[in-house]
């Protein structure tokens, strides 16, 4: 019996799979959780272990059942010689899962690489990964300053070298201090280390222009990715129609469309305004969170700003218009700050949406459910491979509280050496340290680059016929609009690509650049682009930047 | 359309509480950082503001953290660890040459030679290589391929990503995995978040906490009849209960495994951990090849290893690895998508990894001071589960089987039934109330054996062996004249 049970499952997955996602919602709206099911077991099929809800898994199990082969099988119900973990009987949910950013283009390069290693002849001789925000692999040098105190924190007998600044050894002794036995190798509080919590929240409270943040609502992260994951999988319940959604910018960064797919929540999509330089549009949320009503549970609305992969950066007027819509629709906000210090364009500044929720009065700052996500990974240290972050929380229920330091706990405690970094991130040299004036001039030497940086791009790309670019305001990406021939579309439809993807395979093949297309962040029908970072070194990019538009030139050409 | 009615709940409420939070979070329990750690916590704080308390100083017996516990980090590492951190230091004279150049092999292959570059979502290449060489070694030669191999962030982060693919299946049909009992709170926490069902067999703790198969075999058929089981997972050496797997019993654990169409999850993090004399580690991977191609080629399996454990005790830097063997190669697309979307595990994990499988060797300047520090911290933790086993064997009503590996006791406690019935009371768990009145009395703390799992009507507890010998005496001796105490108030 279990044979068949099995056999039933993979067929039903496949089908699944192969249902387009307006029929997955359909299917989601209607079903019902049959509770007098006596195969329906609450502690066995639980909500998040898949987005399908029980109802619609058992009429699907009793459709596929009538057209079963029967074969003989072995006890688990497969050839006995076949695996038992397969594509048809692994996790539904991660099948879902989708990244772009380190999707089929990155492996094709990474391919490359190796070929060019290998000697192979290729029309370039490097392959430029743009496809990602990894600023130390495009070049850019660690903070001398961050890089020292990790130094004497990985091996503290370094503190007597005299070569080392007095600043940076009172920082590792005083992070040192802070660690089981002394090291950097014992397990932290699963919350994060105490004293870097509170220089976090000091760090808070000076961005924020003195609004009070209290380090019990800061949890240190493995990078913001963890934090991000781990708010949303506190939100995801409900079944059918009642099922969590999460309103996600389109374009958006793939992490929150990957994580909403494994915790089978619903992805409700706004539209950034491409238009009016990809601004938030309160009308579109409204149009989006109506008509997600319909199908699901909106409870959620991410916001990224600076825009990943959009580049825009939010008014404080459009920040208090977002914290007004939430108060109204009773959302939970979650913002990803990480890219905070990457504000370029004149005219625009970085406002946290805790600063504003706070200058708009007791009854938002008292009553909206917030979630603040910042990383050492972005700005101007670019430390990444460290998986340092936090995130702050606000307004959040004391028993959820709890139950969110339940979870992490599980997981035992983030990376200390991230925990350091991200120390350094929020209590940098000081005026009057010996190593202020070092720090200043490499943070500086950083920003400016990448200000010098985004102009450049948004011009030069600007300059081609059929590429449109956006101001390049903060964060690390353009993200331009490419018209791509009739023809090539359906070239590309042919081979069962994305126009965009085809368009970007092509470029790596014939240039060695490794660009994302797109739709790996989600567009608007009919419209094609690419994510690039503006992270190389201004030579380079100047390079980069040539090669795109000669190969759109080209392809252009060629298709039309 | 109201907000009420929208949102199923009233207008001034939170959008998220406890009633509309994810359930399988709900049903997450992690003892090992559970309540009774929260009140250590507090105690050491309230100790600090100068609260009077019948002991000076919290003793954190809970947890296996060795550099929390004193233990020094092995200087080698440190220094490799340095120099990738501030490469500056290379020109630097004060540091041995093979620590140079391996911080120099490890920085080449990271890009832009920096650590705070991503690397690849599966690990740095050479760290992987070296990995697989590191595990041909152990194996005797048996070849490992470097494809297999996936870093991690800590061996629980891989743990739970071979669990989460492994989850499908609703109703009767959801994936079952079968756990020890005792079992490391990891899996039935994991298990809980996937809203996969949890399968107890039973470890025979009066043969020292072995494993039978004829148990395996009951929990497997008696969990047929409600869900689908597809995976056993093995804690060897074992945690919380310290027994060392023989070689044969890992073999008829594979036959088990192979006959029942089992996945095979192996923790071995304590592989190196192995104090009893007779006891040996055997990886199960060594005895699944050793079985013939019969097995070799066909049982699916994932092995995990780890840097916080062994005898370097680096916790805090959340380095690991799994080696999956059979694994269908779709589903290996698929682990290397998943994995991708976190970008990548902490990259000085990565590194100090790369430092555990590819230590100082024999002509290498560090390899003297590196086997030094390695063997005093094994032989320290050898004569420390012999003493930890001898004293508790001491005490009336402590019966505690030997420490043949990992870093754990895991004694059973006979409480007086005054006591069980007052825990009932309080509304506590009986062992629970056990260790509690200990943190408050003497400032030890220590988890009951309720959060791992142990046979009804049986208490535990688990304490770790890493304190310093001197400073675990006084523990041991402090714990025995609590047992007396409490039996005495109790009976």
């Amino acid at each position: 019996m279990s044979a068949a049970r099995m056999q039933v499952l993979s067929s039903r997955n496949v089908r699944l799979l192969s249902r387009g996602r307006n029929e997955v919602l359909a299917g989601r709206s209607g079903a019902q959780r049959p509770g007098g099911d006596p195969r329906t077991r609450s502690l066995t099929c639980p909500p998040m272990s898949s987005s399908s809800s029980p109802g619609r898994a058992l009429s699907s199990l009793s459709a596929t059942r009538r057209g079963l082969p029967k074969e003989k099988m072995s006890e688990n119900g497969i050839m006995s010689r076949a695996k038992v973990l397969t594509i048809d009987t692994m996790n539904p949910t991660v099948k879902k899962v989708e990244y772009a950013v380190r999707g089929p283009i990155v492996q094709r390069a990474v391919e490359l690489e190796r070929e060019l290693s290998e000697g192979m002849k290729k029309p370039f001789a490097e392959v430029i990964k743009a496809n990602i925000g990894d600023a130390h692999a495009m070049g850019q040098q660690p903070i001398t300053f961050f890089r020292q105190v990790l130094a004497l924190c990985s091996y503290p007998e370094l503190l007597s070298d005299s070569t080392f600044p007095e600043d940076a050894k009172s920082r590792a002794c005083r992070i040192l201090q802070s660690c089981g036995g002394n090291s950097m190798g014992a397990y932290s509080a699963s919350q994060g280390i105490d004293s870097v919590r509170q220089d976090v929240a000091r760090y808070i409270e000076r961005r924020d222009g003195g609004v009070a943040c209290d380090p019990d609502n800061i949890y240190l992260t493995t990078g913001a990715s963890d934090g991000i994951v781990t708010m949303l999988k506190l939100l995801v319940c409900g079944e059918g129609t009642t099922r969590t959604g999460v309103m996600i910018p389109i374009p958006q960064y793939p992490l929150y469309s990957a994580a909403l797919a494994e915790l089978g929540a619903v992805q409700v999509d706004y539209f950034l305004n491409e238009e009016k330089c990809w601004s938030l549009d309160i009308t579109e949320l409204q149009r989006a969170v109506n008509e997600a009503r319909q199908y699901c549970n909106p409870r959620a609305l991410c916001i990224i700003n600076p825009g990943n992969p959009t580049g825009q950066v939010q008014s404080r007027q459009c920040i208090e218009d977002v914290i007004r819509f939430a108060a109204k629709e009773r959302l939970f906000l979650m913002a990803d700050e990480v890219y905070q210090d990457n504000v370029y364009a004149e005219g625009c500044q970085f406002h946290s949406f805790k600063k504003v929720l706070f200058e708009m009065g007791p009854e938002y700052a008292e009553t909206v459910e917030l979630a603040s996500f910042h990383s050492t990974s972005k700005c101007y240290m670019g430390e990444c491979g460290f998986r340092g972050g936090y995130m702050e929380i606000i307004n959040m229920d004391d028993e959820v509280k709890d139950q969110l330091t339940k979870l992490l706990s599980v997981r035992l405690c983030p990376p200390v050496p991230g925990q350091a970094l991200m120390d350094l991130v929020v209590n940098p040299p000081q005026p009057g340290e010996p190593s202020y004036g070092s720090f200043i001039k490499e943070r500086t030497a950083t920003l400016s680059a990448l200000a010098e940086k985004a102009k450049l791009t948004e011009q030069v790309l600007n300059t081609v016929q059929g590429i449109s670019c956006n101001p390049v305001q903060g964060a690390m990406y353009s993200f331009p609009r490419i018209t791509i021939p009739e023809k090539a579309v359906k070239e590309a439809t042919e081979k069962g690509q994305q126009p965009d993807m085809f368009y970007c395979m092509k470029m790596l093949e014939e240039t060695g650049i490794c660009l994302v297309p797109g739709s790996g962040f989600g567009q608007k029908d009919g419209t094609y682009h690419f994510r690039m970072t503006i992270l190389p070194p201004t030579d380079k990019l100047k390079i980069l930047l040539n090669k795109v538009k000669e190969f759109h030139q080209r392809f252009t050409q060629q298709y039309s | 359309m109201s907000q009420q009615a929208v949102n199923g709940v009233a207008h001034r409420g939170r959008v998220l509480t406890l009633d509309s939070m994810n359930p399988n979070v709900k049903r997450v329990e992690y003892a090992v950082r559970g309540p009774i750690v929260q009140r250590a916590v507090q105690i050491e704080k309230e100790l600090k503001e100068g609260v009077k308390k019948p002991f000076t100083e919290v003793i954190k017996a809970n947890i296996g953290d060795a550099h929390a516990m004193g233990q020094k980090p092995i200087t080698f590492f440190r220094q490799v660890l340095a120099l990738c951190s501030y490469p500056a230091l290379l020109e630097d004279s004060k540091f041995p040459e093979d620590a140079k150049k391996r911080a120099q092999r490890i920085l080449e292959a990271c890009g832009g030679h920096s650590i705070g570059a991503y690397s690849t979502s599966q690990g740095i290449e050479c760290i992987r290589q070296d990995v697989a060489r590191y595990i041909e070694k152990r194996d005797g030669g048996i070849p490992s391929n470097p494809d297999n191999i996936y870093l991690s962030t800590g061996a629980s982060d891989a743990i739970v990503t071979i669990l989460k693919l492994l989850v499908c299946g609703e109703g009767r049909d959801r994936t079952g995995v079968m756990i020890s009992i005792p079992q490391y709170p990891l899996y039935s926490a994991a298990l809980a978040d996937l809203g996969a069902v949890q399968i107890n067999y039973y470890l025979d703790e009066d043969n020292c906490w072995s494993l039978n198969i004829t148990e395996l075999r009951r929990a497997l058929n008696a969990a047929r009849e409600h869900c689908n089981p597809r995976v056993l997972c093995i804690i060897n050496p074992g945690n919380p209960t310290g027994q060392v797997q023989s070689r044969q019993c890992i073999e008829d654990v594979i036959q088990f495994a192979k006959e029942e169409h089992l996945f095979l999850m192996a923790d071995e993090v304590y592989q190196d951990n192995v104090y009893a004399e007779g006891c040996q580690f055997h990886s199960f991977k060594k005895v699944l090849f050793e079985m013939g191609p019969e097995y070799s080629n066909t049982v699916e399996m994932a092995s995990f290893h780890s840097t916080s454990k062994c005898y370097m005790g680096e916790c805090g830097f959340r380095g690991g690895y799994v080696e999956v063997i059979n694994l269908d190669p779709e589903v290996k697309a698929q682990l290397i998508k998943l994995v991708s979307v976190r970008l990548c595990p902490p990259v000085p994990g990565q590194a100090l990894l790369d430092l555990v499988v590819n230590p100082p060797q024999p002509d290498e300047p560090s390899y003297a001071t590196f086997m030094k520090e390695r063997t005093a911290v094994l032989s320290a933790l050898a004569e420390k589960a012999r003493l930890t086993e001898q004293i508790f064997n001491t005490v009336p009503g402590i019966t505690c089987n030997p420490v043949q590996g990992a870093m754990y006791t895991f004694p059973r406690i006979t409480l007086p039934q005054k006591a069980i019935d007052k825990a009932k009371e309080l509304g506590l768990v009986p062992d629970m109330f056990y260790c509690m009145r200990l943190l408050e009395e003497d400032g030890i703390c220590l988890v009951p054996g309720s959060g791992f799992g142990q046979r009804e009507g049986t208490y535990h507890f688990r304490m770790t062996i890493l304190p310093p010998t001197d400073k675990l005496k006084v523990v041991l001796q402090k714990i025995r004249e609590f047992h007396l105490r409490f039996t005495q108030e109790f009976s």
